[in-house]
């Protein structure tokens, strides 16, 4: 049984790995590969289902290895299944392996033919291990995988400004939803004292007695489980990246957006249903937010002029309406109406271009060219005014960046004073001053020790401040965002006894990534004129292999699941004590923000518009 | 105020001469990128273009060298004209390797002062309300709840809206106080933003280039409201106007309203943009390798012809007029071969009847001829049983809340089995494209006039005299004024494909991209007409009353071919009629199986009816953005009688007009014939040539991710700017060589003719199309040069002859040689 689930989830990771080592013009070769790979998965998924029914139809959990133990922590992977895995597995296999067919055609001769099937088994990879996860841990590379994916296929059109300027974008977002995943999971370790498996979290009796003490505690973790949700499935107040992600090619945009990768949010509400089932308050803020997003989605979808972005907010405007029947707790009908969405929504992407000889023969035999619409009823200003902000989507986007990420960008601007060879005698004053202090923590008063995480959590999170907000130099962004995770890691080894094992395993892959990093911008630097932060470079139009390399540096050092990091991320948080929310909450920020840092350098120097325009580089508003 | 010396409506004039004038999706027509160069000599023209805008014109040097060393460029004709000093030294420019390519635009500069200066991104917060707002003013029915629309006008609209509204478009209260004044005027904003009036013109150019597609189609629908159904009231000076009062937004949003204009800050750049500019040393050596690469073809060609044995069939079983696309040209070819006494004619696929169409069932019209004519009569089409065709996943109520609600949870799960069904067995659906869907197949069409004219006054189909007018100048246009065949074809063409927002481009550019069936049938009726073949009598045209005139479509994308009106012929043109349908039949799976040695995903074993299958999908198929390749590849059109390229293998390169000089001694004809084919075939030709050059500028780009806008026009993702210019599948193909005219006549009518037209002659004379004129009685070339003839010598040498192998020619990729073909192998 293990070994069978194993072989499952593997299976599409066994298809990526084995895409990655075929020639890039061996077309038929690649597209092959991919729908074999998805159409033995989605049989699997037929037989699967079937005997599991007839045997009842049971949840079933397995515990696989640990991958990390020490005392009081274990990071192991844990398979679950159940009926909402068998939904999502019915419905991922069946419309990505459709979209492997489409592609297959509609993507011949086009540049990347390669990369958009790599990246298209990439994903599956992480969507499989999300829906059969039975642990937050495991759950959570997949999502990590997605977020990644996700990035890749938005930004699938390098060479051009806008698919590269929203792939950061929704990259941004996804970030959000990232941290509040990890938040929740360093919260439910403290709730439970160990990473719990959603096979505990169904039994009822544990959740119950647990929250009874905590139930402020709770609500935090739920509230978490809604950013992250949320997020992801483009629900309030994150809604805006939806339609920007539809940059890359229509099957993608269909897949992600229009169905899988959208839905996702609404799995992690069913997935953590027992954990939230008994707050009432969360169920009535759910049902609230699902109406409000049901009601704005369809506004803006209805003033759409354009066919991607109509589909895209109609289809958010459904989800907001599943977000209600999850927190209602008619779990059936919202599986229903998921498939249903994502079928409809992938087909009505897929046949979009018709939209243009369809209507206009329409038009030829209609009788009236603009019909009314009952917002006509109403009184003239509040049509106007609805009108007016659902073409403005209501500032969604606008207020992100208002809200969000200027004012970020304006504090790390800002300490001017830092700049320029100040700030690495500050941040060398930080790491060595924390290991001096570290070294002689012991004959330190302990008021003051107590106090020094937060304080070198505060400087870490100024550097990662600094590293998203330096506009020039690449390496020194690039060796700020190092210097972040070494000072958590200091701010942390304050907080328990200096566990150097503990931090091997944070800091392995980012050193490792970040001797890379350097090493490429430096044979960049010497074979172009001029690299910096400045604007979009586009060299992976003549530096692809550097490119790959450096991303898969930027990888390591964010943090993602290719390297030690990704364990130590989740160490480092254990090591966070349940009273100290501001140090969570400062570690996290620092998460967030170095994760971005890294992903704008990669995306500053290697992708958009080529600098050079010998060679026909797109216009920006293009 | 400093707004002496700002000229508005000469800038704005100046500003849309050089701003893209592509039409809506729908009315899709072929046109030269590049015309507001036009009235330039074609090199520098483009080494102007390059520099003025910072798009490549030409290939890189690199592709040329390239080619060279695949033999695409001849190295006699590379140095042709230099004494042997000069080729030293020009070989040493043309194999150099480290040429700088890069290029400096002209445009943008000015407005680049924003960000470097002040530190600001406007383009960013500016561009998505601005695209957001006028498409969804424009939109012809996408969105559901539509924008509150005021008959005075853009502006007056966006007054209205702020108006009465508790929001406001705009951030900050100066842009809004600015929109609802009374004295919202060009000159006062941009003294406000940019200061200086000697600025404004350069501004405005820089502004407008940032979002070429919006701008342009802005224009484009000003001076042509009719190509909306939906029409709107917009000029380019209100979508200027707002655009403006949304900068002035964004700057006093990031600075308060206390900010410099932008001319405070611009002294280092010169406030007169420059359109002329001197040729560079790297251009040079790509325009040597240009025309090289152009001369080794039409070198090829010109032997062709003259080396092509010209064998005349004795009596022929039929006659068939095609158009001269270029997609007939293998058509007519296979058909040739298939039937040795077949006669093929060349001509404007309209026929010579022009006219607005107007479907059965619908109050609505289109323009069915040449695009530059603007017809005067209207041809109704009527039929007793109308179907409609419904699809609900393009329906608007999918979208909505509620209905959606119920529509996903049941009707979503049909959308798995649809898509499961369109992808492993494509057939035709509801909103897929059907040439055949054009015009019912037995309609009554209302073509001949009977006193009834349209409300508008418009006269309802032609007088009897103006039937016999259009017939007689079709058959003297292409020389067929005797030994009709008994049964004479009228063959119009069209294409279906599935989910192709381009469609239009695919049908008739001389039916303004529709399919030509209707125009067919017309000129069918009108020959059948024996009326009119007596008031033919009279101008020295004797049709035989035996003679019978079919009308057909033939979908280029598919190769299928239907015949109009034949249910009711007569026993033996009936009899006739089914044996040829035979030989169409064999050419069509032939032609289809040699175009579908360009498509790598139709595998082919050699059987030609499996091919022929297959590529019939392609047309049906969703995930096919390639169901024909169009266009692609055409670089020749030759007006003269078929015998001259009979026999002669031209691939699909050719646009062919059927010309006899002896019928046109004076070239009265010829004025038509060229006059037409400048602009159209030119304009298709540069069209494919420049957005293959640049295709990420003067082309679309990939249409792997266009997105719909308002269903007028295109874009990537949803923020980007409306594209113009073809997308990379359909152009991928082609080589850009420029359109070589080839006419046969004495070179001074030739000229004569050209010089009546000035239009005409700017095309020929600037060489944005090449002309040579093969001179009937000496039976040598003349090629013009400005207004002057000089003889052409070819380099004589031997094109390849032989059999036409089918399945051999089907497994190659790239393009093939002339040939004189002896025999065709199937």
């Amino acid at each position: 049984m293990t070994l069978l689930f194993i072989t499952i989830v593997c299976w599409p990771i066994l298809g990526f790995i084995a895409s990655l080592f075929i020639p890039k013009n061996k077309e038929n070769t690649l597209s092959n590969l991919a729908f074999v790979t998805l159409l033995i998965h989605l049989s699997a998924a037929l037989i699967w289902i079937v005997f599991w029914l007839i045997q009842g139809g049971k949840p079933i959990n397995i515990r696989e290895f640990s991958i990390y133990k020490a005392n009081h922590y274990d990071f192991f992977i844990d398979f679950y299944f159940d009926k909402i895995t068998a939904v999502y597995w019915l419905l991922g296999s069946l419309i990505t392996t459709i979209i492997t067919r489409y592609s297959r055609y509609y993507l011949h001769r086009e540049e990347g033919y390669k990369r958009f099937f790599n990246t298209l088994l990439f994903f599956y990879s992480g969507y499989s291990i999300i829906i059969f996860s039975g642990n937050f841990e495991t759950l959570f590379i997949g999502w990590e995988i997605l977020g990644i994916s996700s990035f890749l296929l938005i930004a699938f059109y390098r060479d051009r400004y806008l698919p590269v300027k929203n792939a950061v974008k929704v990259f941004s977002i996804y970030r959000i939803g990232d941290v509040g995943l990890i938040l929740v999971m360093w919260l439910s370790h403290h709730i439970w004292d160990e990473n719990i498996s959603f096979d505990k979290l169904y039994s009822a009796q544990l959740v119950h007695a647990h929250f009874k003490e905590m139930s402020s505690l709770g609500l935090v973790v739920s509230i978490m489980v809604y950013i992250t949700a949320a997020a992801k499935s483009a629900q309030l107040p994150f809604s805006s990246w939806l339609p920007r992600a539809m940059e890359g090619p229509t099957p993608s945009s269909a897949i992600f957006y229009g169905s899988l990768s959208v839905h996702i949010g609404a799995f992690l509400l069913l997935r953590t249903f027992p954990f939230w089932e008994n707050q009432f308050g969360f169920r009535v803020f759910l049902v609230l937010t699902g109406l409000a997003s049901a009601a704005i989605g369809t506004m803006v979808s209805r003033v759409q002029s354009s066919i991607k972005s109509q589909v895209a907010y109609a289809s958010m405007g459904q989800i907001g309406l599943i977000f209600v029947e999850i927190g209602l707790g008619l779990h059936v009908l919202a599986l229903i109406h998921i498939a249903g969405n994502a079928f409809l929504r992938t087909y009505q992407l897929l046949i979009s271009p018709s939209v243009v000889s369809y209507r206009i023969k329409e038009q030829l035999y209609a009788l009236k060219l603009r019909s009314k619409t009952f917002e006509d009823r109403w009184p003239k200003k509040l049509e106007n005014t609805l009108y007016l902000l659902s073409l403005k989507e209501w500032n969604l986007d606008s207020l992100m960046y208002h809200y969000m990420w200027n004012p970020i960008k304006k504090i790390g601007a800002k300490w001017f004073i830092f700049n320029f060879k100040y700030l690495f005698v500050i941040a060398g004053f930080t790491v060595f001053g924390g290991l001096v202090l570290l070294y002689f923590q012991k004959s330190l008063s302990p008021k003051f020790v107590h106090e020094f995480p937060i304080i070198f959590a505060l400087l870490g999170a100024f550097m990662a401040l600094k590293a998203f907000s330096e506009r020039d130099s690449v390496r020194k962004s690039w060796t700020l965002i190092m210097l972040n995770h070494v000072t958590i890691a200091i701010a942390i080894s304050f907080n328990e006894h200096f566990d150097a094992y503990h931090n091997l395993w944070y800091l392995s892959g980012i050193m490792v990534s970040w001797v890379i990093g350097i090493g490429v911008v430096n044979y960049l630097r010497k074979r172009e004129n001029w690299i910096s932060l400045t604007r979009f470079f586009g060299h992976s139009y003549e530096h692809p292999k550097a490119a790959l390399l450096f991303l898969m540096a930027c990888l390591g050092l964010a943090g993602f699941p290719i390297t030690p990091t990704f364990i130590g991320e989740d160490l480092i948080f254990s090591h966070i004590h349940a009273d100290q929310i501001g140090l969570a909450v400062i570690v996290s920020f620092s998460l967030i923000i170095n994760g971005l840092a890294t992903l704008r350098i990669y995306a500053r120097v290697f992708l958009g518009p080529h600098i050079k325009n010998y060679h026909g580089v797109s216009k920006r508003s293009f | 105020m400093h707004t002496s010396s700002f000229n508005k409506s000469e800038t704005l004039h100046h500003l849309v001469h050089f701003l893209p004038t592509q039409a809506p999706l729908k009315d899709f027509i072929h046109h030269n990128t590049l015309h507001a160069f036009q009235s330039r000599k074609f090199e520098k023209a483009l080494s102007d273009a390059s520099r003025f805008y910072g798009y490549q014109t030409l290939l890189q040097i690199e592709e040329y060298q390239r080619m060279f060393l695949e033999g695409k460029v001849d190295e006699g004709i590379l140095y042709r004209g230099l004494d042997s000093q000069e080729v030293d030294v020009w070989k040493a420019k043309l194999f150099r390797t480290d040429y700088d390519e890069n290029v400096t635009a002209e445009i943008g500069q000015l407005r680049n002062v924003w960000k470097e200066r002040f530190a600001i991104d406007l383009d960013s917060m500016v561009f998505p309300l601005l695209f957001r707002t006028v498409l969804s003013y424009l939109d012809q029915g996408i969105a559901v709840w539509q924008f509150p629309i005021d008959s005075q006008g853009f502006i007056a609209s966006l007054k209205k809206l702020e108006v009465c509204n508790a929001t406001s478009i705009f951030k900050t209260p100066r842009p809004r106080r600015l929109l609802l004044s009374d004295d919202l005027r060009l000159e006062n904003l941009l003294t406000l933003l940019v200061g200086e009036s000697s600025y404004f013109e350069r501004y405005l150019f820089d502004q407008q280039f940032a979002h070429p597609g919006y701008a342009g189609m802005v224009a484009v629908i000003e001076s042509n409201p009719g190509f909306l159904v939906d029409q709107r009231n917009l000029t380019l000076e209100d979508f200027i106007l707002f655009e403006l009062l949304l900068e002035i937004d964004v700057l006093d949003y990031s600075f308060g309203t206390i900010w410099s204009p932008l001319s405070m800050q611009s002294q280092h750049i010169e406030p007169k943009l420059h359109f002329d500019f001197e040729i560079s040393e790297v251009f040079e050596v790509k325009i040597r390798w240009h025309q090289a690469f152009e001369w080794t073809y039409y070198d090829e060609v010109l032997n062709g012809i003259s080396q092509n044995p010209q064998v005349t069939t004795p009596s022929s079983t039929f006659q068939a007029l095609f158009c001269i696309d270029d997609r007939e040209c293998s058509f007519r070819r296979n058909l040739e071969l298939v039937n040795a006494s077949a006669e093929t004619y060349g001509t404007a696929g309209f026929f010579n009847t022009e006219f607005y169409f107007q479907p059965a069932n619908s109050e609505q019209r289109m323009k069915v001829c040449p695009a530059p004519l603007t017809p005067k009569f209207l041809i109704k089409e009527s039929v007793e049983n109308h179907v409609k065709r419904n699809e609900f996943h393009l329906n608007k109520g999918v979208n909505g809340l509620v209905q959606g609600w119920f529509l996903t949870q049941t009707m979503g799960f049909l959308s798995a089995i649809r898509l499961v069904g369109a992808l492993f067995f494509p057939k035709a659906n509801a909103f897929g494209v059907s040439s055949s869907r054009h015009m019912y197949k037995d309609s009554f069409l209302s073509y001949e006039h009977e006193g009834n004219y349209a409300s508008d006054g418009i006269q309802i189909g032609y007088t009897l005299e103006e039937m016999a007018i259009r017939l007689y100048g079709l058959l003297m246009s292409i020389g067929l004024t005797k030994d009709f065949a008994p049964i004479v074809y009228i063959v119009g063409h069209g294409s279906s494909s599935a989910n192709n927002t381009h469609y239009a481009g695919y049908d008739c550019g001389a039916c303004s991209g529709r399919p030509g069936s209707v125009n067919a049938r017309v000129m069918a009726k009108i020959a059948n007409r024996v009326e009119v073949r007596e008031l033919l009598k009279e101008k020295g045209i004797f049709i035989p009353d035996d003679v019978v005139f079919i009308a057909s479509l033939h979908d280029t994308s598919r190769d299928e071919m239907t015949f109009y009106d034949v249910d009711h012929l007569r026993d033996s043109p009936q009899a006739l009629h089914l044996g040829n349908v035979k030989d169409f039949k064999q050419a069509l799976a032939l032609n289809a199986s040699e175009r579908s040695r360009r498509f790598v995903t139709v595998s082919n074993h050699g059987n030609l009816a499996r091919t022929h299958e297959k590529v019939k999908l392609r047309s049906v198929s969703l995930f096919e953005p390639r169901p024909e390749l169009n266009h692609a590849t055409n670089a020749l059109c030759i007006v003269g009688p078929r015998k001259l390229t009979r026999g002669l293998f031209l691939d699909r390169r050719a646009f062919l007009n059927s010309y006899d000089y002896r019928t046109d001694l004076d070239g009265t004809f010829l004025t038509g014939i060229l006059n037409a084919i400048a602009p159209v075939c030119g304009g298709i030709n540069l069209e494919y040539f420049f957005s293959r050059v640049d295709n990420n500028n003067l082309g679309a780009g990939t249409k792997l991710p266009h997105n719909v806008m308002g269903l007028i026009g295109v874009a990537n993702g949803i923020d980007g700017d409306l594209r113009t210019g073809l997308p990379n599948q359909m152009v991928e193909v082609h080589d850009p060589i420029r359109l070589l005219a080839i006419v046969e006549h004495y070179p001074e009518v030739v000229l004569q003719t050209l010089q009546k037209n000035p239009k005409t002659l700017e095309w020929f004379a600037n060489e944005w199309v090449h002309l040579v004129v093969l001179h009937p009685i000496e039976k040598v070339f003349y090629r013009l040069h400005g207004e002057h003839f000089f003889p052409y010598e070819t380099s004589g040498l031997k094109v390849k002859g032989g059999n036409l192998e089918i399945k051999k020619i089907m497994n190659e990729l790239e393009d093939l040689p002339v040939q004189i073909i002896q025999n065709l192998v199937v």
